[in-house]
């Protein structure tokens, strides 16, 4: 189900009480409102749903994810073997802030 | 198109699947909830390059699939009535009622428009102030805060033909029921992504503790996947059973404050009916009394519908899982995407409709008919 | 879903249903024909439901006026020695006008290019116009300018025609339809049951701009993309194309049904199986994103400026280079192979390494939010 998809912000009016913007998908730019991303600014990256920005794209976390991703050495042993943080054996605190290597993250 | 291509990376994935293999000891059985992740798994062939013994269950998670048969028969009544502009998301128009379907009731004249995003449809009401008009507004949590925001809008411009016919399902509750059933076969859950972008991921930290099943919130993109079902299965052989998120980029642990907040001001929860599972308590949306005059089953009196589901569809235990499109008798004879039979055959998310795409199950001649009279031609139809 | 109800008028509140639900093995009905019965907007996409209407209804009606064969592009008719290609189609897009031309362009185009596909170069075309009332007279003289600009570029002549209108609601403005003649040379003998094992399948340039340029100004959808109808006449390329290779066993332009269901056509037609590799189809950015964005396959989104050519693999090389001399075929590439296996289908590699199937659009192209 929903089909979400990330785009960047290139535009930002309002539409009467609605914070709306414009954003661009690769070269295809639709309007998406922003009520539920009050803090996003031009130049941010939003996940849109039905015309809705649902999401603030992390940046950050997305270049995380592919750096783990490319460094997983699938020959020998895995950075991620043994560095298994015990913070999140409990499955009600909030995950550390240190990543354990394979993406899970705060 | 950026992050979205870097997670169809060919070499990664086989690399994925590579550490997927060489972790895997046992055989597990998986389970991802939303319907996009099980498109993407059968198109680009992920669970069929899974280690054998790694089996991914394919979940209810297309809410067009379970939208209840009756609200879809509500649906067709309301249609049909010419003072009516009945708006839906495209993903609807194919899904049969009992005797028909939306796009059906268009060839027949009745006034039924796709929209892409709800503020769409408060727009058409607006234009059209003779007209009634009514939104299907369906979906699970990721599409409620645009459907409630499309009410709001509606209060806000005063309008008094505006109406929207709500069959909202929530996923934890379904997974709830998934763990309960006495044939549960389910040892880990892949979340679906966008869901947990608008409710974050605190609703399943106590199931995965009560049940101790590893839950890992994941996207949708291949290489998503892929790291989705490695973490779980690192998690499953290891013996803990925790949330884990693998979607980091578009997921944090509360969610969408702001999109929960508008969510709860127009809907409160109540029990909802899935299309081929049942009744679970407490597992869907209603809008709350104070925006009953947007309610389309209180606006229109449809008269009592009654039911009746094809009885070769099995589309109720391939949406709990239990059974997959190869076992069902009528995949590909007499149930195709062109003549569904049930909702998961018409869903572009549906797992039949998945299956039946990739050509799993399908004779090479794939002799099917494709368009079946009801009867022969010769002579004029009475 | 149910094809026969005793009390199937939709329009009526649903009414209690008969206790037990019929048994699909047992269809005998006295009520009015269920919708299953009545002709559907996906019926004209071009996709498996358009296939299904052919052979179903309309060929078997025709049979004894008909002369059978593999559906092709246009018709081969022997005359005093010579082939004469022949050919009609309608064309029915609103808007009139979209980014990269127009309906009147479009219907030069789509002609000229029916008849290339056979081989032949367009001599001729007749040009009929159903005519909405209240269209605007200027909208009537645009689209008119654009036929004979069209026409002029393609080589062609436009020499016989016929203009009728209908009220209000019975036309979407403008309904136009051109037929048109062409000759076929001699070593020329295209079909799409010509593809053999072993051929290369090569594909004029990227996909999925007509389509997107029409979806993005349709009523309801509403988007900005720098896309434009890739709409143009393709006999040039096809002479070039058959200056190298008089024996060029298919030309097909895959215009509604996108690539997919033209490949899959030909697959059937001929018998055989068809590999595609993804990394290959060129697909533009914004065509991607826009069927991301919309849930749509590139592979269904429909083109009409671009053509595949199956080729002996001798002299798919050969081909290529002949193709990326005229503008038309710059962005020339070979996308895959005729092949033995999986015979009336067509599959392509999936990153992780399996093979996936490619089907045929099925209806309409409905755009999703799951």
């Amino acid at each position: 189900m929903c089909l979400g998809i990330p785009g960047k912000v290139v535009e930002i009016h309002d539409d009467g009480p609605l914070r709306m913007a414009r954003v661009d998908f690769g070269g295809v730019r639709k309007e998406a409102c922003l009520a539920y991303l009050p803090e996003v600014v031009l130049g941010d990256y939003v996940i849109v749903h039905v015309g809705f920005a649902i999401s603030q794209l992390d940046e950050e976390e997305a270049m995380k994810t592919l750096e783990i991703l490319r460094a997983i050495d699938a020959e020998g042993v895995a950075l991620e073997l043994g560095s298994l943080p015990d913070e999140t054996a409990a499955p009600s605190a909030p995950p550390a802030s240190a990543p354990p290597a394979s993406g899970a993250s705060a | 198109m950026k992050y979205i291509d870097e997670y169809r990376d060919a070499p990664l994935a086989r690399k994925l699947l590579d550490e997927i293999h060489r972790i895997t000891t046992r055989p597990w059985a998986l389970m991802e909830v939303c319907g996009g992740q099980t498109h993407t798994l059968v198109k680009q062939g992920i669970d069929e390059a899974l280690p054998a013994g790694v089996r991914m269950i394919h979940g209810p998670g297309c809410p067009v699939c379970v939208t209840p048969l009756e609200q879809i028969d509500k649906a067709l009544a309301i249609a049909a009535r010419p003072d009516v502009i009945f708006t839906s998301y495209g993903d609807m128009l194919r899904v049969p009622g009992s005797t028909t379907d939306l796009l059906s009731l268009k060839a027949r004249g009745a006034d039924v428009r796709i929209v892409y995003s709800p503020l769409d449809a408060v727009r058409v009401a607006a234009a059209n102030p003779d007209r009634q008009v009514v939104f299907f507004a369906i979906g699970f949590e990721t599409t409620a805060p645009a459907n409630a925001m499309a009410v709001r809008q509606a209060a806000r411009l005063g309008l008094t033909n505006f109406t929207v016919l709500v069959s909202h399902v929530l996923v934890p509750p379904a997974m709830c029921a998934i763990l309960e059933s006495p044939t549960c076969q389910v040892q880990a859950f892949l979340a679906a992504g966008h869901v947990c972008a608008v409710m974050g991921w605190t609703e399943y930290e106590p199931i995965a503790e009560r049940y101790h099943v590893p839950i890992v919130v994941t996207g949708f993109e291949p290489l998503d996947l892929l790291e989705g079902i490695l973490m779980a299965i690192r998690q499953l052989e290891s013996g803990r059973a925790v949330v884990e998120n693998q979607y980091a980029r578009a997921v944090k642990r509360e969610g969408n404050l702001q999109a929960q907040e508008t969510v709860f001001r127009v809907f409160d929860i109540g029990d909802r009916k899935w299309r081929g599972i049942g009744m679970i308590p407490a597992s869907g949306y209603h809008l709350r009394p104070e925006f009953a005059r947007f309610d389309a089953e209180a606006r229109f009196d449809v008269g009592t519908i009654t039911t009746a589901e094809h009885p070769a569809c099995i589309a109720g235990q391939i949406l709990q899982g239990t059974k997959t499109p190869l076992d069902c008798t009528a995949y590909g004879v007499l149930c195709s995407p062109q003549k569904p039979l049930g909702a998961p055959m018409v869903s572009s998310e549906g797992v039949c409709s998945a299956y039946h795409a990739a050509g799993r199950g399908l004779a090479p001649a794939r002799a099917v008919p494709l368009y079946e009279l009801a009867r022969p031609l010769e002579g004029a139809p009475k | 879903m149910s094809e026969i109800r005793p009390t199937a008028d939709p329009f009526a509140p649903a009414e209690a249903a008969p206790a037990a639900p019929p048994d699909p093995a047992n269809l005998v009905c006295p009520a009015p024909i269920p919708e299953r019965a009545r002709v559907l907007l996906g019926h004209g996409s071009g996709g498996q439901l358009s296939a299904a209407l052919m052979r179903d209804v309309i060929g078997p009606a025709l049979a004894a006026a008909a002369p059978g064969g593999p559906l092709n592009d246009a018709a081969v008719v022997e005359v005093a020695g010579r082939r004469l290609a022949f050919t009609t189609d309608s064309f029915v897009v609103s808007p009139l006008e979209f980014p990269g031309g127009d309906i009147g362009e479009l219907a030069v185009n789509g002609t000229v290019n029916d008849l290339a596909m056979m081989g032949a170069q367009p001599l001729a075309l007749s040009l009929a116009y159903v005519i909405e009332e209240g269209l605007p007279i200027e909208d009537l003289r645009r689209v008119t300018e654009s036929v004979a600009k069209a026409a002029g570029r393609a080589g062609v002549r436009i020499v016989t025609g016929d203009t009728k209108v209908v009220g209000r609601g019975a036309a979407d403005g403008l309904f136009v339809n051109t037929a048109g003649i062409g000759l076929v040379a001699p070593a020329v003998s295209v079909g799409a049951d010509r593809a053999a094992v072993g051929d290369a399948v090569i594909l004029s340039g990227p996909i999925g701009l007509h389509g997107i340029a029409i979806m993005s100004v349709r009523e309801g959808l509403d988007f900005e993309v720098e896309v434009v109808s890739d709409t143009q006449p393709l006999n040039a390329l096809v002479a070039a194309i058959v200056a190298v290779c008089p024996d060029v066993h298919v030309l097909r332009d895959p215009t509604r049904g996108g690539l997919a269901s033209a490949l899959n056509e030909i697959a059937a037609a001929s018998g055989v199986g068809i590999e595609l590799r993804e990394e290959t189809i060129p697909i533009p950015g914004p065509v991607h994103a826009a069927c991301e964005m919309l849930g749509l396959d590139p592979l269904h989104v429909a083109n009409e400026g671009k053509l595949v050519a199956i080729v002996p693999a001798s002299v798919a090389g050969a081909v290529l280079a002949a193709m990326r001399a005229v503008p038309e075929g710059a962005d020339a590439v070979e996308i895959g192979r005729v092949v033995a296996d999986h015979r009336s289908m067509v599959t392509m590699r999936t990153i992780v390494g399996s093979q996936r199937i490619v089907d045929m659009l099925v209806g309409e192209q409905l755009p999703r939010i799951c």
